[in-house]
């Protein structure tokens, strides 16, 4: 990426007249950028980085009922300590995304590996699996709350006919878990398998040929072809991946609202529950930092432990 | 009309392979048995959807176990229509789709050029720092965000879901890694014949870009449709809800009709299918292209 930056570039900064005075071009240029990024970063000043300032400020005030925000200092976040619940949407949201990413990433590249062989309909199933990507988190809540219904519900029904036992997924904490689980694997599968279907294309015939001459066996070119050579849409992915649940809110927040109690609630809801619901705003801000505190750190480690990985190779 | 439009990525692989790895017809058997199963598991819960709109109000939801209605009605439609402004939703719906996407694309292209092609102090620092946004939580902004807009008098309003919607990076990164792939040559032509920086981008890398905009258009639209968190906390008046937003409503209601919310889900849902089913080609190199980095 980085190389295909300076030939862009290159060609821009050589003089365009010959002889025209080469500081008014380069400040004429550089005026013309930032004319041209005005437009972005006056509304991500506006909308994104005030408002995070505000948001960390927010976090060391209290701001209860009516009364004017008072500054309390750290007292938010030593409350986030001592708050059962919020160690339990955070191991809720780390549950989440334990079951979820894995899931995700090796059905995604199974099916990709699937539907990028030879198979007729090869087109429908393609277009079947990705659909659910296009269908939004609260649609897709809806639906789940209807399939999963413990009185009535479509599983639950089949399960009774089949002579099971029907499962407690609206009062039983491990399976609301476990159906949120499901929903949100219906949800992103299809993404994982279009990232790494692209990333299969991009691994050339040749070194599949290459190896079946050498006597490797399918599961040998998988692991040391198709693996490795999917590499960079693995990172990608993972980061997604890992962001999306981290962050996760709709599905849930429509699902169980993050009950029963508080089983299935994740930093997300729990934040807007505190921000909007409970109208502890500044408790709730004080969960928003932890969470980004976390996203970061996490993409921060990925981008390292990558790079270092390329060195290394 | 899927059949006709497969996702359209790698014909020509499939000729090369073809009868020498993937030969075995019990293997290619195996194959379309997982495939099948994996797509009915997956299509199921929108067959589903399909199933309990058009159903007669409550007969999926006694004890009996049926896998299709007795009789297709139309009822749910009429009774959302009749109770709840679903029209001014989908119209709102539309209205902030249009004029998120509108003002999406057209800043993201700017910038996109931006980092792309113009030299200027700080372009890649500003360019990471537009890029950490994207891991940015909206839970982490929405006290503050919502307090902003009502500060600056727009609360409540279309314009509180508009203008936030529109400082995305996402679509930004996908401009600037097509921007960089167009020849310099063509540029550099443009430069010698006098052409200044806005001519540039209007006339030579505008049209080059269609494709881009096809993708940032149809991405910035459905994510935009299908977008909750923030319209739910933006958006106070029942008659200028979006559709998500909607259909919470439609479950918050005393004794929720999970008839009327199904055919309320499918009407919020047609849209964005019939979109992605006719562009899917554009879609997928838009998540793809993504991916590739």
């Amino acid at each position: 990426m980085t190389s295909t930056t300076a030939t862009g570039r290159g060609g821009v900064r050589t003089s365009p007249r010959p002889g025209a005075p080469r500081i008014t071009s380069r400040l004429r240029e550089a005026a013309v950028g930032y004319g041209f990024l005005a437009p972005n970063l006056i509304l991500m000043a506006v909308f994104l980085f005030w408002p995070i300032l505000w948001a960390i400020g927010l976090s060391f005030q209290e701001t209860k009922g009516f009364g004017d925000p008072e500054w309390v200092g750290l007292d938010n976040y030593a409350k986030l300590v001592g708050d059962p619940v919020f160690w339990q949407s955070l191991w809720n949201t780390v549950v989440l995304t334990v079951f979820t990413v894995p899931i995700d990433m090796i059905g995604g590249l199974g099916l990709a590996v699937l539907l990028n062989s030879v198979l007729p309909g090869r087109g429908v199933f393609r277009t079947i699996i990705v659909l659910p990507m296009v269908i939004s988190g609260v649609a897709s809540g809806m639906i789940a709350v209807i399939i999963f219904y413990q009185s009535t519900g479509i599983i639950n029904k089949t399960l009774l006919a089949l002579g099971l036992p029907a499962v407690e997924w609206q009062s039983g904490s491990i399976p609301a878990m476990l159906s949120v689980i499901i929903a949100s694997i219906w949800l992103r599968i299809g993404f994982n398998m279009i990232i790494y279907l692209a990333g299969l294309q991009g691994i050339s015939p040749e070194l599949y040929e290459a190896a079946r001459i050498d006597g490797a066996s399918r599961w040998q070119q998988f692991r040391s072809i198709t693996v490795p050579l999917v590499g960079p849409s693995t990172f990608f992915l993972l980061i997604m991946n890992v962001i999306a649940s981290f962050q996760a809110f709709d599905l849930i927040f429509v699902m169980t609202g993050g009950g029963p109690g508080y089983s299935t609630s994740v930093l997300g809801t729990y934040a807007y529950r505190n921000g909007f619901q409970i109208r502890e705003q500044g408790y709730g801000a004080a969960i928003g930092v932890v969470l980004l505190v976390i996203t970061l750190a996490f993409t921060y480690i990925q981008w390292r432990t990558s790079r270092t990985r390329d060195l290394v190779e | 009309m899927a059949i006709d439009s497969p996702l359209a990525l790698d014909q020509p692989i499939q000729k090369r392979r073809r009868g020498r790895r993937d030969g075995h017809p019990l293997a290619l058997a195996g194959r379309v048995a997982i495939a099948v199963v994996v797509s009915a598991i997956v299509i199921f819960p929108l067959y589903w959807m399909l199933v309990v709109a058009f159903s007669p109000r409550g007969e999926l939801f006694t004890q009996e176990l049926r896998y299709w209605p007795s009789t297709l009605t139309l009822e749910n439609f009429e009774t959302v229509f009749s109770r709840f402004p679903v029209a001014d939703w989908f119209v709102n719906s539309v209205v902030i789709g249009l004029f998120v996407t509108a003002f999406t694309v057209v800043v993201n292209m700017l910038a996109g050029y931006a980092f792309a092609r113009l030299k200027f102090p700080g372009n890649t620092a500003i360019f990471l720092l537009v890029l950490s946004t994207m891991m940015i939580p909206v839970q982490v902004i929405m006290v503050a965000q919502f307090k902003l807009v009502s500060g600056l008098g727009i609360a409540g309003t279309y314009w509180s879901v508009i203008l936030p919607s529109a400082a995305a990076a996402f679509g930004i990164f996908l401009a600037r890694q097509f921007i960089i792939s167009i020849p310099n040559e063509l540029i550099e032509a443009a430069r010698i014949d006098g052409a200044g920086h806005v001519r540039i981008f209007v006339q030579i890398v505008l049209p080059l870009c269609k494709p881009l905009l096809a993708v940032l258009t149809l991405l910035t639209l459905m994510g935009t449709w299908n977008d909750f968190a923030w319209p739910l906390i933006a958006l106070k008046d029942p008659d200028l809800f979006t559709l998500p937003i909607g259909l919470l409503y439609l479950k918050g209601q005393t004794t929720p009709d999970y008839n009327a919310i199904m055919a309320l889900a499918l009407i919020s849902v047609i849209p964005i299918v019939i979109l992605f089913l006719v562009f899917q080609r554009y879609f997928v190199q838009g998540f793809a292209r993504s991916g590739i980095r």
